[in-house]
């Protein structure tokens, strides 16, 4: 039975290798660190733009007095600024997409 | 030449054409998403400075002139250094100087 991802690479002890099973495991391993990537620079992101001064609590941190129009609630600002966050991160790939697509028809 | 009776063979020269193929579109794939990626932070410092209920046009506007100018910086860098390149290089062979 496959087990984790170190484990088992869809040889099931046979000695020989599956492709289609590595490749599916490889797609989830990618996946799964894009998703990181994504999570890690969208953390960095709104806690610059909602967290002035870290206080006891979340509830009590300060707002970010770099940033005077974030809401005052740190989580309601942290909820709309991950929102804001994905909104962006898919209008760059759209961006990108297409700028690509324009250059191969150009070439 | 058939190299996919010879997939279990541990030699580089003997992989599988279908697992080559995949990792050559994975591959590419990864380079787009770790640019949307770095593109993404880089645009937001420029673009965003309140986070509201819903991105305004104003800012999408921005996101996408950002990736454009972004492309476009990228392209006049490399093709400025191949200039130079030519005429004076940088990155020189012999390390003899």
């Amino acid at each position: 039975m496959e087990g984790g991802f170190g484990s088992d690479f869809g040889g099931s002890g046979s000695g020989k290798l599956d492709p289609g099973l590595i490749m599916e495991q490889v797609k989830v391993q990618i996946a799964v660190a894009n998703a990181q990537e994504l999570l890690q620079r969208m953390t960095d992101k709104c806690f610059r733009k909602c967290i002035g001064k870290p206080g006891g609590s979340l509830d009590n941190s300060e707002q970010s007095r770099a940033e005077p129009c974030a809401p005052p609630l740190p989580q309601k600002c942290i909820a709309m600024c991950m929102d804001r966050y994905m909104d962006a991160w898919n209008t760059v790939s759209r961006a990108y997409n297409s700028r690509l697509q324009r250059e191969r028809a150009n070439m | 030449m058939d190299s996919s009776s010879s997939s279990s063979a541990a030699g580089l020269g003997a992989v599988d054409p279908q697992l080559q193929h995949f990792i050559e579109v994975e591959t590419q794939k990864q380079r787009f998403q770790q640019l949307v990626h770095q593109m993404t932070e880089l645009c937001w410092e420029k673009c965003m400075d309140k986070p509201g209920p819903k991105l305004d046009s104003r800012a999408e506007a921005c996101f996408v002139n950002c990736v454009e100018r972004f492309i476009d910086t990228s392209q006049f860098i490399l093709n400025r250094l191949e200039q130079t390149q030519k005429s004076k290089p940088v990155f020189s062979e012999s390390l003899s100087d």
